[in-house]
């Protein structure tokens, strides 16, 4: 079997096997043992096939396509990207130096990624339209297939620990009942792991979708997913409108995409990702439309976005020729390269482009739609955990990866600006938050941040390549700290500390976690995940800046984030695992977790330091991704509306110059803030308290989260609210008014009718009927049973009968 | 002719006995009276039997009238039948009269096992 029909098998199967399971746990649900709980081991065996599925679909893609060190541009120096990910990289800076110029200008046309891409079943056909459910897989779905699946595998056996408690009934003690109890409620395990495998069903839709039209479809799933977890104790207040927090945002920014699908539908005809066949006849698919191979996929607008922004110019000459129209097609077809060469259809593509980017900025939580994400960790540490790593936010940044070839380079620079102000704004915030979950959340909205920061400035393969390295850390933190909380039973880390003696498997795990995340590593040779990710992030943005001084700011932001990331991870570590405890009740209480949460830890905590390794040899995931590099992005490029924005190629950034530079910034950036988080919280040399009184105005503004949520609330829920509460009013005075008033009049009619019914109408009848009944009675008087009578009545009748014959028949016997 | 001659019948009845031949209308004023006495008889005998007795005197009253219309003499001539269909419904109404009496019987029977009477004032029962 080939690869090109093996892959989507794997894969689909691996995609399907969570919906079966889903299905399952739905109808067979409750009676799978007792309380439902073999429900945990239909999800993870489910999970898990998948897994095995898409590892098996891994080693065929590298059996087919051996990962090598990349080789640019055919200098034969492999070295520039390894030197990103090689831990053993030392020899190969020296090096990078001596063609470092040769690097500089190399111009890397062709290039085409290897992607298998087909249809499943088509869901709507007309035009050049075609609504499928269809795959697209390159190494970048291969690898999402497999990172997504590792990490739902550690989480569904965590949580089939930590959702214990849902196994019998629950006394909700944060839910309050009118009659002063607390909310008693049956165990929902089942439907926890139900929603759980729909949810991993959902996202790997995503991954695999070969057209926007499906990627849309499973989007909205994700959506909906989340709803149900993060609502999960729906009985309490705050959870259910978290729930309902996230979807609602989630639907602003989707109202954005849709806007970009109708915009890609309206002018090119077609939403899949690749070349495909539309009733026999190949049809290109986006991604060749707007970077053509006779154009060695430089990006350009499409032919059809052309036209359609020049539609006046179209529709002239269609009336001019309206005699002959192929002569017209053939005189716009002439006119097209014209057209484009005045940017012509610029704004489409840029709208387009802006678009799918909303949709992003939605389920990435980027600003100014970040509000949902701290809300979500209502939800059950686990759905925290899948939501914050490998699915939901995770899809956003995978889009804009997938449909990089598609973005404009002043798309891209919105991208960027929208990574930094998130990145910003969200480390701020986790710099003072003291939920431990919190932190963690707002650490993952600034992560994002950095991955579209990284992939706005040009670093397709950086962006990626941290999607995947944070979402085997980030996963690890959240499940440490359900561990924390599930010892602990509070989220308060000012109750905390001292926890390393009770829990050294967690404490040690989560410090690997800290450690990857911050990107610790020994500078040149060797660290952890997040070292090689974020150095590539940083490298990127550096040479963005440099190439764009206009924009340096984003670089200073990058690195800014960096150290307040260190700060954070490490003041939430040392609060929580070091010194002495706070609180002696919940130190006495805490107990390391059991083993089947603690082993996903030890998994994950693992992957989260040599995920971003590349091997001697080069195989790592830094390489992998490079197969999958979007054809034309490997040159960078310039922008239209910004005229001056140049984007850089990223292999620029493998540059020894910059690639020192990034690496020490990022070393002594971390350095500096895990050194600051210990003089506060370790040795105490500085007073949290003090720095906070001292800017004081500022520490408000941080801890109250910069008042988004307030700001929000005035400028958008505040007037829905009124507008909403206008209509309803509107709806009960007036509408409900009027028609209450009709039915009254109707009802009165309806009165009057009733009484002439009743009286006019049955009255003749019944007084017919009694009259009759009354005559009846009389006659039956005359029924003696005499049979004298009765001969006498003949006799007499007889007679009168003759009396009468003969007197009305009196002329008639005259003749 | 025929009207006529019936007249002139009971006119000669009229103006003296016997002194005109036995004629149809004779017949007429047999059948009548034995009607008439049938019909008093009916209502005025309480035994049952009497009137049953009664509707035999009403039915033979009847058959003297068939056999006197069937007379020769009120017939015209070419008539196509044989001049007997008063005699032959005569006799159907005997035949009849057989049978009823026989129900009639068997009912005052059943009558006089459920009340030991056959008085017929008693014979209430179906009244309305």
């Amino acid at each position: 079997m080939d690869l090109e029909s093996l892959l989507p098998m794997l894969l689909g199967l691996a995609w399907l096997t969570p919906l079966a399971s889903f299905v399952a746990i739905l109808f067979f649900g409750p009676r799978m043992g007792p309380h439902g709980r073999n429900a945990a081991w239909v999800a993870t065996a489910a999970i898990a096939t998948s897994f095995v599925l898409s590892l098996a679909a891994f080693v065929f893609w590298l059996a087919h396509h051996p990962v090598q060190a990349v080789d640019h541009g055919g200098h034969g120096s492999s070295h520039a990207a390894a030197a990103s990910a090689n831990p053993f990289r030392t020899v190969a800076l020296a090096d990078a130096d001596a063609h470092a110029d040769e690097h500089g200008n190399a111009t890397h046309a062709g290039h085409s990624p290897t992607a298998y891409s087909g249809d499943w079943y088509t869901l709507y056909q007309g035009g050049r339209l075609k609504l499928s459910i269809g795959w697209y897989i390159d190494a970048l779905t291969v690898l999402m297939f497999v990172m997504i699946t590792f990490i739902a595998t550690c989480i569904h056996i965590y949580a089939s620990g930590y959702m214990h408690d849902e196994l019998h009934d629950v006394t909700d003690h944060e839910v309050h009942l009118a009659d002063g109890h607390h909310l008693h409620r049956p165990g929902r395990f089942c439907r926890f792991f139900q929603a759980l495998s729909l949810f991993c069903f959902s996202m790997l839709g995503i991954v695999i979708a070969g057209n926007l039209a499906m990627v849309f479809i499973f989007w909205e799933l994700v959506g909906i997913c989340s709803w149900f977890l993060i609502g999960f104790y729906f009985e309490r207040q705050s959870a259910s409108t978290a729930a309902n927090k996230a979807f609602i945002v989630n639907r602003i920014g989707d109202f954005g995409m849709l806007i970009g699908l109708m915009a890609l539908w309206g002018a090119l005809g077609t939403l899949h990702f690749a070349d495909h066949s539309v009733q026999g006849e190949q049809q290109p698919g986006l991604f060749s439309l707007v970077r053509p191979a006779a154009t060695g996929h430089a990006l350009q607008v499409p032919d059809g976005m052309v036209a359609f922004a020049a539609a006046d110019d179209v529709g002239r000459i269609a009336r001019a020729h309206s005699d002959d129209p192929a002569a017209g097609v053939h005189e716009v077809a002439g006119k097209i390269d014209g057209w484009r060469n005045l940017g012509v259809g610029q704004w489409l593509l840029f709208v387009a482009g802006i678009g799918i980017f909303c949709g992003c900025v939605g389920k990435s939580a980027q600003f100014p739609l970040f509000v949902w994400l701290p809300d979500a960790m209502e939800g059950p540490t686990p759905v925290s955990a899948l939501v914050h790593s490998a699915t939901m936010v995770a899809a956003g940044v995978y889009l804009v990866g997938r449909f990089y070839p598609v973005l404009t380079p002043d798309v891209l620079l919105v991208i960027a600006y929208v990574g930094a102000i998130t990145l910003f704004i969200s480390a701020t915030i986790a710099l003072v938050a003291n939920d431990i979950k919190r932190v963690l959340a707002y650490s993952t909205v600034s992560q994002l941040g950095y991955m579209m920061l990284a992939l706005g400035v040009g670093g397709w393969l950086a962006g990626l390549f941290h999607l995947v390295t944070h979402a085997f850390f980030k996963s690890l933190l959240f499940l440490c700290s359900g561990s924390v909380i599930h010892a602990c039973h509070t989220n308060d880390m000012r109750k905390m500390g001292g926890l390393a003696k009770v829990m050294p498997w967690t404490a040690g795990t989560m410090l690997v976690g800290c450690l990857a995340i911050i990107g610790a590593g020994i500078p040149f040779v060797i660290g952890t995940s997040g070292y090689y990710s974020k150095d590539s992030i940083l490298a990127q943005a550096l040479s963005f800046s440099q190439a764009n001084p206009a924009h340096s700011i984003l670089y200073w932001a990058v690195a800014g984030g960096a150290l307040l990331t260190a700060f954070y991870m490490f003041r939430l570590w040392f609060m929580t695992f070091a010194g002495s405890p706070r609180d002696h009740h919940i130190a006495e209480h805490a107990h390391e977790s059991p083993q089947v949460m603690v082993a996903p830890l030890i998994a994950l905590a693992v992957m989260a330091v040599v995920a971003g390794w590349t091997l001697p040899g080069g195989f790592g995931i830094a390489n992998l991704l490079e197969q999958a590099r979007p054809a034309g992005t490997d040159v960078g490029g310039a922008g239209y509306f910004f005229s001056t924005l140049r984007i850089p190629a990223e292999h620029e950034s493998h540059v020894g110059a910059i690639h020192i530079t990034a690496t020490m910034t990022a070393f002594l950036t971390a350095a500096a803030g895990v050194l600051l988080a210990a003089l506060m919280y370790v040795w105490k040399l500085i007073s949290p308290g003090m720095v906070a009184a001292m800017f004081r105005p500022l520490y408000t503004l941080l801890s109250n989260r910069w008042y988004f949520d307030e700001i929000y609330h005035a400028l958008f829920v505040s007037p829905v609210l009124a507008v909403a509460s206008l209509a309803s009013n509107t709806d009960r005075g007036v509408i409900d008014r009027f028609i209450d008033g009709v039915a009254w009049a109707a009802r009165q009619v309806a009165g009057i009718d009733a009484w002439i019914d009743r009286t006019i109408v049955d009255g003749l009848v019944n007084a017919t009927a009694n009259a009759t009944w009354n005559t009846g009675l009389e006659l039956k008087k005359l029924q003696t049973g005499h049979l004298r009578q009765y001969v006498m009545f003949i006799v007499m009748g007889t007679v009168a009968l003759f009396v009468l014959a003969s007197l009305l028949l009196r002329n008639s016997f005259a003749g | 002719m025929n009207i006529v001659s019936l007249s002139a019948g009971c006119c000669l009845f009229a103006t003296g006995p016997l002194t005109e031949p036995v004629g149809v209308v004779h017949y007429l004023i047999v059948g009548a009276i034995l009607f008439t006495a049938g019909v008093v008889c009916m209502a005025l005998k309480r035994n049952a039997l009497g009137v049953l007795m009664g509707i035999e005197l009403v039915l033979n009253g009847a058959n003297l009238n068939f056999v006197a219309f069937s007379s020769p003499y009120l017939r015209g001539a070419g008539s196509a039948t044989l001049g007997l269909d008063g005699q032959v419904i005569a006799l159907f109404v005997i035949l009849l009269a057989a049978a009823e009496a026989a129900v009639a019987l068997a009912i005052t029977l059943n009558f006089y096992n459920n009340h030991s009477t056959v008085d017929i004032d008693r014979a209430d029962d179906l009244k309305g």
